[in-house]
């Protein structure tokens, strides 16, 4: 994680190379810029939402190596070389995919606007668990959300553990 | 669709809608009528002017200008299925938008365009089922040109034309072209399919937006963008009134990294650059000495000694018969008769929306002289009317883009100093570029409306046998519609009284009444507003008459309702999803002491009945289970109920668990989550939700199960603890001992 990529100082800018879902990218911003905001106003890409900036409610979550991470608090430049995933590419992702399906089953969000934070917690939390117990959901989906969605969230991620423990999400 | 492009498709919708006839909207139904015209000749009914609220694509799909804004409630999925069932077309096959401003949608009785009230299905209904049926008829019509053949022989299927005769089929997107072309029939024309036959309405359809919203792929208001766009952040004076005096280190703040430049707005510090976050950074940056609001500013002014514990002082401490908003037999004398008086004061809070999405507003003004602006509202053409006002253009020269909320709950409305838009306005107008201003989460709990407080006077009184036969409330409070309009009206605010009014239970004499207070802070709309808060208070104080009755609550309120066939129904409706009614306290199967609680409330034309069960761990009272039965009369999706209900439970319980807005002088001490803690998955009980569809009236959905939640909750602590609760939330009270 801590494998520096190439970085410039111009002035007290830096041009930074990252790579989220799977492309890189080149950006001319300081350091402390947060990653949500070179995310939403650099790339661009809207998907990952502004909720609070303190790290406090998760709609900004993206995946930094695979785990969960609240991008409104993580400055660019200690992202180095790792691979950041954003809900736009969710669906390339095998875990993702399923959770996706799983949402629109259970038919999870209302407003929608912190989902993008929850799909991501959830795509995590069964990439480390791949059979998530209750306590283990509880632990993980610590996202907010205001319309009220966590119980068909807890059951979407029951459903995949279920799944999980029957066919394993290793086996296709 | 990239994101990039969305502006520009929006601007481009709005062009096809307000300019039909160019090559751009050739699949604009009824092209080549000027809106506003298109309108069946003779007829004022409202929501018949088909072309300007549908679009049939060459490929069958339907796209559909909604009149009522999406922002998680359902109502686009809803309406898909309300127009899908008379045009016979699939609500999987459209795509629904909110509409822009406009006459032809306003499809409510009343004359209004408000998203709110829980009024979008039951108001809508009509409308929309006639409208699809109109559209229907309209492809028939150029089915029998495209075919040959009369009208009388053609019949449809779902996205398709018949001609059962000769077995052909046209595909609805065959027709765009032609159908485009035909008059609106007139609205008597139509006729209605029977409820009988109905595919899509009391079905359990998906909803329309559940994919993009699971995918990031929806557009907010926050994550517009067009061409040559700045990005703007404030910082609001702490007090509602103040002004900038100055700006001590204006010159390094503009010397910041990025900032294009800064302006003093009414109460708030501007900075405009090309980054949000070079615009906060900068706008937090900036040392403000703010001046006293002046005598004349004619807004609610923030007093600098505010506290909301003293008011709540005050408010208990007044005293008075009120203005009466019910009454029926007579307390005066009613009560000199009883066997026992009890009198208590009863509490509400203040609270805050606390949505996800943070306001944001994009200005553009064009080279044409006209305003593109997108906001997040409940109400486009009151939005519009206002920004006519305020920027001196004609309304037509404004373009109101309404995105899908992130999170209702009353925060949209029309309030005067809790929207960005004015000073997105006024940053645009400056820079000639277009501007899009986001309020950071620290400046929304800044100037985000609250539902009102209110101390409330309770009188009851219990006969010889311990059954309540007087109740009188007076409501020391402001309401919030009084609150917007900054002034009382000449009739009482019925939304300060809801849920303290309308009660069915059988006391035959009762008094409810208001004993105005302005409120120092800026009220809004909470969602299920006045019963949000007068349902706890009521039926908090229905409990206490119970216990000093000796009644059993559950017990009380069937026969209460004993004369109501309706109520009765629900109320044993819910003690049977209960597994029969169980007040306690009982040990659970963990060994947990345990007990249950009930309400009942009748918001928004709905009705709503509510068991929780609750235990307390380590002085925290936990809910494991939420039983609710709710009779909105007649349901157009099953499933979208109850999500409903699941989400009003969770701001129910989130509200009497938790949620208060504390005010020490004149500021929120709460400025982002950390400080107004909201419900966690960790929280949410369990739901189980029966709905009883009793036939009557089509009642709401979105707010009517929130009000019976925070009292059945707090019954059931009061089971349990033996110790009355007369307020919320209840993170206040020490239940450690």
């Amino acid at each position: 994680m801590q494998t520096a990529s190439w970085t410039f100082l111009l002035g007290d800018g830096a041009l930074m190379e990252l790579t989220i879902n799977g492309a890189r990218h080149h950006i001319d911003v300081e350091p402390d810029t947060p990653l949500l905001w070179v995310l939403r106003d650099d790339l661009k890409m809207t998907g990952t939402k502004y909720g609070c900036g303190l790290a406090q409610c998760g709609a900004c979550t993206v995946l930094v190596n695979g785990n969960a991470v609240r991008s409104c608090v993580m400055p660019v430049g200690e992202v180095g070389a790792a691979e950041i995933t954003t809900i736009e590419a969710i669906e390339q992702d095998r875990i993702g995919k399923r959770v996706v399906a799983a949402w629109v089953r259970h038919q999870v969000p209302q407003c929608g606007y912190c989902q993008s934070g929850q799909v991501m917690a959830a795509t995590s939390l069964l990439m480390r668990t791949a059979h998530p117990t209750d306590e283990d959901i509880r632990a993980a989906m610590v996202n907010l959300c205001r319309c009220g969605t966590y119980n068909a969230i807890r059951a979407a991620i029951h459903e995949l553990a279920d799944t999980t423990a029957g066919k394993g999400l290793d086996s296709d | 669709m990239g994101m990039e492009e969305i502006p520009v498709n929006l601007s481009r919708r709005g062009f096809m809608l307000s300019s039909a006839g160019v090559a751009a909207g050739a699949f604009v139904l009824g092209i080549g009528v000027p809106l506003g015209r298109a309108r069946a000749e003779g007829t004022k009914l409202r929501g018949t002017n088909v072309p300007a609220f549908l679009e049939i694509r060459p490929d069958s799909t339907v796209r559909l200008q909604s009149p009522f804004v999406e922002g998680g409630q359902g109502t686009f999925t809803a309406m898909a299925q309300i127009v899908g069932e008379e045009l016979d077309a699939d609500p999987a096959t459209f795509l629904v938008e909110n509409a822009p401003p406009g006459d032809e949608y306003v499809v409510m009785d009343n004359g209004m365009r408000i998203t709110g009230g829980s009024m979008s299905i039951r108001n809508g209904y009509s409308a929309m089922r006639r409208l699809g049926a109109l559209a229907r008829q309209m492809l028939l019509q150029a089915g029998s040109r495209h075919l040959g053949v009369p009208v009388r022989e053609l019949t449809t299927q779902p996205g398709q034309v018949v001609h059962a005769a000769s077995g052909r089929l046209i595909a609805y997107g065959e027709l765009a072209h032609e159908v485009m072309n035909l008059p609106v029939p007139a609205p008597e024309s139509v006729t209605l399919r029977k409820p009988g036959q109905f595919r899509w309405i009391g079905a359990s359809v998906p909803r329309v937006d559940v994919h993009d919203k699971s995918t990031g792929k929806v557009v907010y208001t926050i994550d517009v963008s067009v061409e040559g766009m700045l990005h703007a952040a404030v910082q609001h004076a702490p007090r509602l009134g103040m002004d900038i005096q100055s700006v001590r280190n204006e010159d390094q703040v503009r010397l910041m990294k990025g900032v294009h430049s800064t302006h003093h707005l009414p109460g708030a510090f501007a900075v405009v650059a090309e980054r949000w976050w070079h615009a906060k950074r900068a706008a937090e940056a900036a040392q403000i000495d703010w001046k006293e609001a002046g005598t004349d500013t004619g807004m609610r002014v923030m007093p600098a000694d505010f506290s909301t514990e003293a008011f709540r002082k005050e408010l208990a401490d007044i005293r008075g018969p009120g203005q009466e908003a019910e009454t029926r037999g007579n307390v005066r004398t009613a009560l000199q008769n009883v066997h026992t008086v009890v009198e208590a004061t009863y509490f509400s809070q203040y609270v805050n929306h606390a949505q996800l999405e943070p306001p944001s507003a994009l200005a553009r003004f064009n080279p044409d002289g006209t305003l593109d602006i997108w906001v997040p509202n409940q109400a486009p053409d009151m939005f519009r009317a206002d920004m006519a006002r305020r920027t001196g253009l004609s309304v037509e020269k404004i373009s109101v883009h309404s995105q899908m909320l992130g999170g209702f709950f009353g925060r949209h409305f029309l309030y005067d100093t809790a929207s960005p838009y004015p000073q997105a306005i006024m940053l645009a107008k400056a820079t000639g570029r277009p501007v899009k201003l986001i309020w950071s989460r620290e400046e929304e709990f800044l100037r985000d409306t609250l539902r009102p407080m209110a101390a409330v006077q309770f009188r009851g009184g219990l006969d010889k046998n311990g059954i309540p036969v007087v109740l009188e409330a007076v409501s020391v409070t402001e309401g919030p519609t009084e609150g917007l309009n900054n002034k009382r009206g000449d009739k009482l605010d019925e939304s300060a009284l809801e849920g303290l009014t309308g009660k069915a239970y059988d006391i035959p004499n009762r008094r409810i009444a208001q004993h105005y207070v302005k409120s120092p802070v800026m009220l809004g709309y909470w969602r299920s507003v006045g019963n949000s808060m007068n349902d706890f208070l009521y039926e908090t104080f229905l409990d206490e008459l119970a216990d000093r009755g000796g009644q059993d609550p559950y017990g009380l309120r069937l026969y209460l309702l004993r004369d109501n066939r309706r109520l009765t129904t629900l109320l044993k409706a819910v003690g049977e999803l209960s597994g029969g009614w169980k007040r306690g306290p009982f040990t659970a199967e963990d060994g947990s002491r345990r007990a249950r609680g009930v309400a009942m409330a009748s918001p928004f034309g709905s009705h709503a009945a509510a068991i929780a069960e609750v235990s307390i761990k380590n002085g925290r009272v936990r809910v494991h289970d939420i039983w609710e039965a709710i009779d909105p009369g007649q349901v157009v999706n099953p499933a979208i109920v109850e999500a409903q209900v699941n989400g009003a439970v969770a701001l129910g319980l989130s509200q009497v668990l938790l949620e208060e807005t504390v005010y020490e002088d004149g500021e929120p001490r709460a400025r982002n989550y950390d400080g107004y803690p909201i419900l966690t998955l960790d929280h949410m009980a369990r739901v189980h939700v029966k709905i009883v569809e009793s036939g009557e009236k089509m009642g709401g959905v979105g707010e009517p199960p929130l009000p019976a939640i925070p009292p059945a909750v707090a019954n059931a602590v009061s089971t349990l603890t033996g110790r009355r609760i007369r307020s919320m939330p209840l993170s206040r009270h020490d239940f450690s001992s």
